[in-house]
């Protein structure tokens, strides 16, 4: 939380004229408007919703890049049909790149080195293409762990955080089989990758290797049914559950960060329209420019510089996109194991790291609301945000996740960690494999005690105000610092949250024999229930905050103001009025 | 429904103990308060949606003056001219386009902050109730009441028309059965006979021209005679590496003692973990490297596991010479090469007494 903000008051008063408020429309648009709504009656639809309220702040931004970086990837993939051909077919290659003239190659490939070289503005688009594919990935991962921090996926939002966690699973797929379609040596790497990830699961593996792959590796049918997946099944699931997705954000309206004003019955912001149409709709061509300036001037890629596929070739330091750089770490250091029974084999080593570990970030995520729900007990709805020091297991969760994620995706560079910092290859391989499971236990202990701290600290303002820096000796020369008393707006911003009760198993009955809210659980429940609010600091009671202001009223700083000069009389609500 | 958010805020002293005090008044920014200030934002707005136009028609110029293959050197990076160009004209133009936008929003436009209220995400309880009237209407009128069956043969219905659907997919692939699997996955071209040849000159090698510590990357001499995905699936499988150990410092099994040529030893090129190529070659240790996953193998000794997430020694190709000294094989793989598969056990593999 920042020191109190000091607000000049003394601002030059200049009163602006403006012309009268004028309700009725100018009349081109409200010939047009009428033939509209004639047919389509946009106006009872719209007379609600053009001046819905959408809270201000960057961090609800982070969605707004997903989508708008996906409008870029639909733009700019429709230019790359035009010209890609996903074909596996075997042609000789008589382009304009000189060094690969003569060389056979599949006409996938072919075709994106004609889109390099030979296209004008063709490798622009590309380039546009990748980048707004990195930074859509980039952007939804950061959306959903704002999502995640804040408390947001909380009652009544569950269902979209479930949209969401399948928005992201299938994005990873989206991305995967769009950088497999150019066949050069790194997509084809991937792509051997993935049939050995195919094959290693038990039972069925090679079923659904041959029948993906239309028989054995690489075959000819991989590229046109990845383009497929990659241009029409999975854009088309990503657009529906984008819609699904924004409808429930109109629908519950967005949530808010706690402040002066903001309650769970209220939303708190400017207007759709215009506000938030021009806010919004420039942040979209903010997106889009970004991407096409990192497509003009950051190289992403370079396909001719790997050359066609070829099975007997592969370059060290062979990584996949950044966002399956986890599951990648996962397969480097996952130990050897497999299991033989009977005259089967079961490729634990390739299965566990590789569908295994995405299927349980997946699971996990998608039931987290509901299991914390479960062990809070909390069944009310939630529009003001959490600041995530108030939910310090939660917040804890979320790092030791983030860490975990983190360890998996530096493995996937043990490598280059080993050649860059001159270490053991194999050293960097084990530690990882201890550290995916030590530093979550760490990262969970530190950041928990870490929000705690920050919430004493949080009382400790509310009580006893800020620092103010000043140094002041009495008279028997002892030294002081003096508290400055927070604002008021301050104070409610620190003292809104809801102080979740720990459930009991017992079964309790209050004084008038009525059973208490929260009690009486299954035991399990009650000892996560006690896990989940260990260490929370109680917030301060009205009457510790009375006594505290009385005290500070002692010392000679006024207390209860929005500003410090303190000849203004207060509102009701402690704040003063300002001119 | 929730209760909490209809009970009147910021009164209950226990949920908060500082009461709500309202949204903060707003605060005039200075565009509002000082007319020069505004029409300086005016006119900044005007100039950058003004400077879209003149880049746009510059992005036209240079889409068609460009020439082919030029370049423009930038911090001594040399950039392709067209994409460099291109792109920085028609992404500066989009770009000023949402900032002014933006700009226009944050200092023209009113930024008085309004509250709205919100409703329970949940109907009122009377649309609950007028929903289970219609509902139960509805379920009157189509008669499931008295004729059960009907929704369970629908059910039913539903649910076997999917398998006509499911089984439209059963030609995606051949089956691999355990005769398909034999002429595929468990099978490479090589055969006793076929001369190991230079993967890139396609020159036979003669067993003299093998030094100790040498790695040579080789193929099948018939893979030529495969075209198209053909050639790429069985290259997929064939892959080797043949590499010369002095014979006393490596241990070779005594089964595998007629599979080697004076140290030269020959194995699949095929990771047995995912199916990468395997060439980083450790000349001192013998240990070969994969640079995909770090799988490492001893080809001093069968090429057995000895580090990484692999579970399979790489695969030995039995060699020998022919009349002329050139490196030929002796049979195929005698286990398949790649990654495991559930329908084998590759327990087997070695003999008694091999490891």
């Amino acid at each position: 939380m920042a020191k109190p903000a000091e607000v000049s008051t003394e601002s030059p008063v200049l009163e602006t004229e403006r012309p009268p408020q004028q309700a009725s429309l100018p009349k081109g648009v409200t010939g047009l408007a009428t033939w509209a709504d004639d047919r389509l009656g946009l106006a009872s639809l719209l007379k609600k919703n053009l001046r819905k309220v959408f809270p201000d702040h960057w961090s609800f931004l982070l969605g707004e890049i997903a989508l708008y970086s996906f409008i870029v990837l639909l733009l700019t993939g429709v230019f790359l049909t035009i010209w890609f051909k996903p074909s596996m077919a075997e042609i000789e290659y008589q382009g304009s790149y000189q060094l690969m003239r003569g060389l056979p190659m599949s006409e996938a490939f072919a075709s994106t080195l004609a889109l390099s070289f030979d296209i004008r503005g063709g490798l622009l688009v590309r380039q546009i293409h990748h980048w707004a594919a990195m930074l859509f990935v980039a952007a939804m991962t950061v959306h959903m762990l704002r999502i995640f921090f804040t408390g947001a996926f909380r009652k009544p939002r569950e269902l979209n955080w479930l949209i969401g966690v399948g928005l992201f699973s299938i994005s990873l797929i989206e991305g995967f089989a769009g950088y497999s379609l150019p066949d050069d040596l790194l997509s084809g790497t991937g792509l051997r990758f993935v049939d050995g990830l195919i094959r290693s699961i038990p039972l069925v593996g090679t079923w659904v290797e041959f029948f993906a792959f239309g028989g054995e590796f690489p075959g000819e049918l991989i590229i046109p049914r990845l383009y497929m997946v990659h241009i029409l099944l999975v854009p088309g699931l990503l657009l529906g559950l984008i819609a699904a997705h924004l409808a429930l954000v109109v629908y519950h309206k967005h949530t808010h960060y706690p402040g002066p004003g903001r309650k769970d019955g209220n939303v708190v912001g400017y207007p759709l329209f215009p506000v938030y149409t021009a806010k919004a709709g420039g942040f979209f061509f903010v997106v889009f420019g970004v991407s096409i300036l990192m497509g003009a001037t950051m190289q992403i890629n370079p396909v001719w510089n790997f050359g066609p596929y070829n099975p007997a070739q592969v370059t060290a330091g062979s990584q996949p996109d950044w966002y399956m750089g986890w599951v990648e770490g996962a397969i480097r250091i996952m130990p050897n194991w497999e299991w033989h029974l009977g005259s089967t084999t079961w490729s634990w080593n390739v299965f566990l790291p590789g569908v295994g570990l995405m299927t349980a970030l997946f699971v996990l995520l998608g039931l987290y609301p509901f299991v914390e729900a479960w062990i809070t007990g909390d069944k009310s709805e939630h529009h003001v945000l959490d600041r995530p020091r108030n939910a310090p297991t939660r917040t804890a969760l979320g790092v030791a996740g983030m860490t975990c994620y983190a360890m998996f995706w530096l493995s996937g560079g043990n490598d280059i960690l080993a050649t860059q910092f001159k270490l053991s290859l194999n050293a960097v391989t084990e530690f990882m494999r201890v550290a995916v499971f030590v530093a979550p236990v760490i990262a969970f202990i530190v950041t928990k005690r870490i929000c705690i701290s920050l919430q004493r600290a949080d009382t400790e303002r509310v009580l006893h105000g800020s620092e103010t820096g000043i140094i002041e000796r009495a008279p028997d020369g002892g030294y002081s610092e003096p508290h400055k008393p927070i604002s008021i707006d301050e104070k409610f911003t620190l003292t809104q949250h809801k102080q979740l009760k720990e459930l009991t198993s017992a079964p309790a009955t209050d004084s008038h024999g009525v059973a208490e809210q929260g009690a009486g659980v299954g035991r399990l429940r009650a000892l996560l229930s006690r896990w989940y609010l260990a260490g929370v600091i109680t917030k301060p009671t009205a009457e510790e905050i009375v006594e505290a202001d009385h005290h500070a009223n002692g010392h000679e700083l006024e207390e209860g103001h929005r500003h410090d000069d303190g000849d203004v009389p207060a509102d009701p609500a402690g704040r003063e009025v300002t001119h | 429904m929730s209760i909490e958010t209809h009970k009147p805020e910021g009164t209950d002293l226990e949920r908060f103990p500082v009461p709500d005090p309202g949204i903060e008044e707003h605060i005039e920014r200075w565009t509002d308060a000082d007319a020069d200030a505004g029409n300086r934002a005016y006119r900044q707005v005007l100039m950058m949606l003004g400077a879209v136009p003149v880049l746009a028609i510059v992005f036209v110029v240079l889409y068609f003056a460009l020439p082919r293959n030029s370049f423009v050197d930038i911090f001594g990076m040399e950039f392709d001219a067209t994409t460099f160009l291109l792109g920085l004209t028609g992404g500066l133009a989009t770009l000023l386009i949402g900032i002014a936008c933006i700009h226009w929003a944050k200092t023209i436009m009113g930024d008085e902050e309004i509250a709205e209220d919100r409703h329970a995400a949940a109907s009122p309880p009377e649309a609950r109730e007028v929903f289970a009237a219609e509902f139960a209407k509805g379920a009157e009128q189509s008669g499931l009441g008295r004729r059960k069956l009907i929704g369970g043969a629908l059910g039913g219905a539903l649910g076997v028309i999917a398998v006509p659907a499911v089984v439209l997919l059963a030609d995606m692939g051949p089956w691999p059965t355990s005769a398909v699997r034999k002429e595929t996955i468990e099978r490479t071209i090589w055969a006793e006979g076929v001369k190991l040849v230079n993967d890139i000159t396609r020159r036979p090698i003669r067993a003299s021209e093998m030094e100790i510590g040498q790695l040579v990357n080789a193929q099948p001499e018939n893979l030529w005679e495969h075209h198209g995905a053909d050639f790429q699936v069985e290259k997929a499988k064939s892959s080797i590496i043949i590499v010369r150990m002095d014979p006393s410092r490596i241990k070779i099994p005594e089964s595998r003692q007629d599979w080697q040529v004076g140290g030269i030893l020959c194995y699949s090129k095929i990771c047995t973990h995912v199916g990468c190529p395997i060439s980083l070659w450790e000349q001192q240790t013998h240990h070969l490297l994969c640079p995909c996953h770090q799988s490492t193998f001893d080809l001093g000794d069968s090429g057995l596991v000895v580090f990484g997430p692999a579970a399979r020694a790489l695969p030995q190709l039995p060699i020998t010479t022919d009349a002329d000294g050139y490196l030929i094989a002796r049979s195929d793989f005698t286990v398949p090469v790649g990654p495991s598969f559930f329908e084998r056990d590759s327990n087997g593999d070695f003999k008694e007494g091999d490891r």
